[in-house]
């Protein structure tokens, strides 16, 4: 078959790409190896416009075991125990099939996270929908819920945590990131590199269909009028042969047969093949022909781009084959030696014997096409909001919109639909600043979050790159947890656009900068480009999911108030900052200004002291706030008790709507026992942390003297409807 | 006390009955759907799970497999039988327990602590809780909504035979405290000898003060007893 421009072009690739792949190969690609070519080159496999900026960020620490680079990173958590962690989107096919979109999102993660040897032990979801109002949000939010609970539920790995946010930015293009979780033994890390030559290579798991053929290419476009015509590129999720393949590779993975392991997922067969390949410094032949079909006269083309879904591929000791493959037929699976590696350097295509393609592996690896795309900084909204100009508004109607907004609704109906219970370990469901999850027949816990603030960020995206490492590693310290590390998901518009890059080279600095403050590397991560319909791109998104470590879990602390009269304490300095809050958002729909600022020296030195109290057992509850300020968190923490507040007039009062709806950040409430509250006050003091007494707990009412008294269960009555009435 | 845990392909609350089991001192043994043989055992657990992935209809796939003969032959022998939400739904596709489990009302998975009360603590599975006492227990099933016809619910009632009942957190048992929409609020029922439990909630989930709470216990023990 003759290449032409268009065909080219459909394989999304660029004419100067083309001319780059006929240098590399001394001769023009036939069609398989374009196929091939697209499918490695493509932004989503390739990283190419996103690679030079993501060398900057911090990567290494003591507690690093693998950074980004392998199927998932890896740190430790002391003894034998590590933490197998990383996130990633499924925007594009999500939004035009929500419930296989989503599924196969939750499949794919858990995938990154066994092929490594660690049984997974929580997912987590971030995700964004278009405006409530806008004709597809509902229906999208619906089937990406039961997508996501129909995979997790089904597979039996809870899922303990995420967040839902609706914003008009993806009324074309809604964002799915998936983020799991899984606990491995230190010495039990499996990797992807490939080693030792003539070694069998061997199909594990689901047979191959012509789903998702292209998905990756898809995921590397924007969309247009003409999106719905991809369908055919959404894979199709099966998460009972996923729960197979997973215990299977597990049992697999307790002897040493195992040389490298790499799941098949984006670009399928293609990618997983030259990744173990060229990270062995060798080449792998396939022979096609005896790779397991679904379908009848599949061509090597389409196997090689198919994206079906549970499926793997191992690279084996010698020997091992029979024993491996025993294993495999007790879980009904397939098991087939369809290669083997080889010294030549090249992926080697077979069909019955006869070569159909060859290129070096190297050409679609380390010489694959690397941009510096141009970027400019954005220009930041220098803009003040003053109150005195707006409409006036009661105290208790401003909060009563927050509570009731669609954002800052009580999620029960979505997590109600995601099994958070089974494995038995789960110590603290969402809801809460963080999860907590216990490790098997361990004492210790971790916990996780998933935070992202896309208002914050399209503003100012350095400030909002900051901002959400901060809120991920504070909502970490809320439940009493040592922030360990993180994974990130950078939700981004077209790359070729200097404006959208330079969001991405701006978030991923501010980035770099809190990570590095706090020591908070980067274990693992995606990028996600070309989030965006016909031109219009969404406000910058990046995700960041944490994991922190509880050392020894007795009853983990959460934000919800344990007793009458104790006392409240704000730790972190007020000064009232508005503008990018959810107050003037909700109320007056202002998205003017900047996000408030952050002071990495505070944020490290008031999370850290909390921990020291949380961990002298000096605390009863906490809670960091964020949306909405200090009256949105005293309210959460009303709501998911059977306590009040009483919170005392603030002395140096400037402005009631400043001083409890601002957004400043390095904030959290804490609830301390009274006779405790001298130890708290001097350790607080020593350590040269802001804080003020704020008031104290009572029954019933949250009320804030001479301005706002409203019943608990009014609060919660309000926070509850909007998802029920949607 | 001996327990065996029949594990299918997709079940997945094996390992957390297992736990639970092993906790309250049974001596366990993990038992692969295509045995023929089942080790000696006082007490039989189905455990939940998405047995064959809820492929055809939940359970209907599990309740033909080669073990299960062997378990109708134990069951009909005495031997003790614990089916739990999946385990459950096995159970009425063999035939053992009467009765079926529709999707629930709203035809969405529902994962949360709910009320049950207890109805008859005269039996094998009960006899270390009090009767109508109120247990705060954790739900996750799809198909959780019991339908069976009138003359079965009569005998049901007649013989004492329903072990649960949904309620709310004051032991009312209505349409507010019915999470799915079983007939009668029916949560969990015996066959008509009470060597039998089918119950859509789980009680493994409910043994550890640091998880959840410790109303699970009881029902262990009372197995034990």
């Amino acid at each position: 078959m003759k290449i032409s421009k268009q065909l080219i072009k459909k394989h999304g690739l660029k004419l100067e790409e083309f001319e780059h792949i006929k240098k590399l190969l001394n001769r023009d690609p036939n069609i398989l190896e374009l196929g091939i070519f697209s499918a490695m080159w493509n932004e989503h496999c390739s990283y190419k416009s996103s690679k030079i900026h993501l060398k900057k960020l911090p990567t290494k620490g003591k507690q690093v075991i693998q950074g980004p680079g392998e199927n998932a990173g890896v740190i430790d958590i002391g003894d034998d125990d590590a933490i197998v962690f990383k996130i990633e989107s499924h925007n594009h096919p999500s939004y035009i099939e929500p419930y296989q979109g989503a599924a196969t999102g939750v499949g794919g993660i858990l995938r990154d996270v066994f092929t490594m040897g660690a049984r997974p032990i929580a997912l987590l979801n971030s995700i964004h929908f278009g405006a409530p109002e806008h004709s597809k949000t509902k229906s999208l939010l619906n089937g990406v819920v039961s997508g996501i609970g129909g995979y997790g539920n089904c597979i039996g790995i809870p899922t303990v945590a995420g967040e839902t946010k609706f914003n008009k930015t993806y009324n074309e293009n809604i964002l799915v990131n998936a983020m799991a979780v899984g606990h491995a033994n230190k010495d039990k890390i499996f990797y992807s590199k490939a080693k030792g030559l003539n070694k069998s290579v061997v199909y594990v798991g689901s047979k191959t269909g012509r789903d998702g053929i292209h998905g990756a290419s898809m995921a590397s476009a924007e969309f247009d009028e003409n999106s719905e015509e991809k369908k055919p590129t959404v894979q199709v999720g099966d998460p009972f042969t996923e729960k197979l393949l997973m215990e299977a590779c597990l049992e697999l993975m307790k002897d040493n047969s195992i040389i490298s392991i790499q799941d098949m997922g984006a670009a399928g067969l293609t990618s997983s093949s030259v990744e173990m390949a060229y990270k062995g410094g060798l080449g792998i032949e396939l022979e096609l022909s005896k790779v397991p079909c679904r379908e009848e006269n599949m061509t090597p083309y389409e196997m090689m781009l198919s994206e079906s879904q549970e499926r793997m591929l191992i690279i084996l000791e010698d020997g091992k084959e029979k024993d491996a493959k025993k294993i495999f037929d007790k879980w009904d699976l397939d098991f087939v030696v369809i290669g083997k590696t080889t010294n030549t350097n090249n992926l080697t295509l077979k069909f019955n014997d006869k070569i159909e393609g060859e290129i070096p592996i190297e050409a679609l690896s380390s010489k694959a096409p690397i941009y510096d795309r141009k970027w400019i900084k954005k220009k930041p909204q220098k803009k003040e909001i003053n109150l005195k100009n707006l409409k006036k508004i009661k105290f208790e109607d401003a909060l009563i919109k927050i509570i009731s907004s669609p954002n800052n609704s009580n999620k029960s109906w979505i997590t109600d639909q995601y099994d958070q219970s089974v494995m038995c370990d789960t110590a603290q469901k969402s809801g809460s600043d963080a999860a907590v999850i216990r490790i098997h027949n361990r004492d210790k816990a971790i916990a996780v979050s998933v935070d992202s603030s896309a208002n914050y960020c399209n503003s100012h995206p350095v400030t909002g790159g900051k901002q959400i490492v901060c809120e991920n590693w504070r909502n970490l310290i809320a439940v009493g947890a040592k922030p360990l590390a993180i994974t990130n998901c950078l939700n981004f518009g077209n790359p070729e656009n200097k404006e959208i890059m330079g969001e991405f080279a701006e978030c991923l600095e501010g980035i770099k900068e809190a990570c590095e403050f706090l020591n908070y590397p980067v274990v693992s991560g995606n990028v996600s480009f070309y989030n965006g319909t016909n031109k219009k791109n969404i406000f910058p998104t990046p995700v960041i999911g944490g994991v922190g470590l509880i050392k020894k879990l007795s009853k983990p602390i959460n934000h919800i108030f344990k007793k009458d009269n104790s006392k409240l304490i704000l730790i972190g300095k007020t000064f009232g900052h508005l503008e990018q809050s959810c107050f003037l958002n909700e109320n007056y729909s202002i998205n003017e200004g900047l996000p408030p600022e952050i002071n990495l020296l505070n944020e490290k030195n008031n999370g850290e002291t909390l921990l020291r109290l949380i961990n002298k057992n000096l605390i009863l509850s906490s809670h960091d706030i964020s949306d909405g300020g200090l009256i949105t968190a005293l309210a959460e923490m009303c709501m998911s008790s059977n306590y009040g507040a009483k919170i005392l007039k603030p002395k140096k009062l400037t402005n009631m709507f400043k001083y409890f709806f601002g957004e400043d950040q390095a904030r959290y409430v804490v609830e301390i026992e009274d006779n405790n509250l001298p130890k708290v006050e001097k350790i607080l003091r020593e350590n040269d942390v802001y804080y003020e007494n704020i008031g104290f707990t009572q029954n019933k009412y949250l009320e804030i003297e001479g301005e706002l008294k409203i019943s608990t269960k009014d609060l919660f009555k309000i926070n509850n409807q909007w998802y029920n009435n949607y | 006390m001996r327990s065996s845990i029949i594990v299918f392909p997709g079940s997945n609350c094996d390992r957390d009955i297992k736990v639970a089991l092993e906790k309250m001192q049974f001596k366990n043994q993990m038992v692969w759907h295509k045995e023929t043989k089942l080790p000696k055992s006082d007490l039989i657990v189905i455990p939940g799970g998405f047995s064959y992935g809820d492929y055809l209809r939940s359970g209907a796939i599990a309740g033909k497999s080669l073990i299960i003969d062997e378990v109708v032959k134990a069951a009909n022998s005495g031997c003790l039988i614990l089916g739990i939400c999946n385990g459950f739904q096995i159970l009425t596709e063999t035939g053992l327990l009467k009765g079926t489990l529709l999707r629930n009302k709203d035809l969405k998975f529902i994962n949360k602590d709910i009320h049950i009360k207890v109805l008859n603590n005269n039996t094998k599975f009960t006899n270390k809780y009090k009767k109508k006492q109120i247990l705060k227990i954790n739900i996750a099933h799809n198909e959780g909504n019991f339908f069976t016809d009138p003359v079965h619910i009569e005998k049901l009632k007649k013989e004492d035979l329903i072990a649960f009942k949904y309620c709310d957190e004051n032991g009312n048992i209505d349409k507010n405290s019915n999470p799915n929409g079983s007939l009668d609020n029916i949560a969990g029922i015996f066959n008509e000898k009470k060597n039998i439990l089918g119950m859509m909630p789980h009680p493994e989930r409910m043994i550890d003060e640091m998880i959840s709470n410790t109303d699970g216990v009881n029902l262990f023990s009372s197995l034990l007893n």
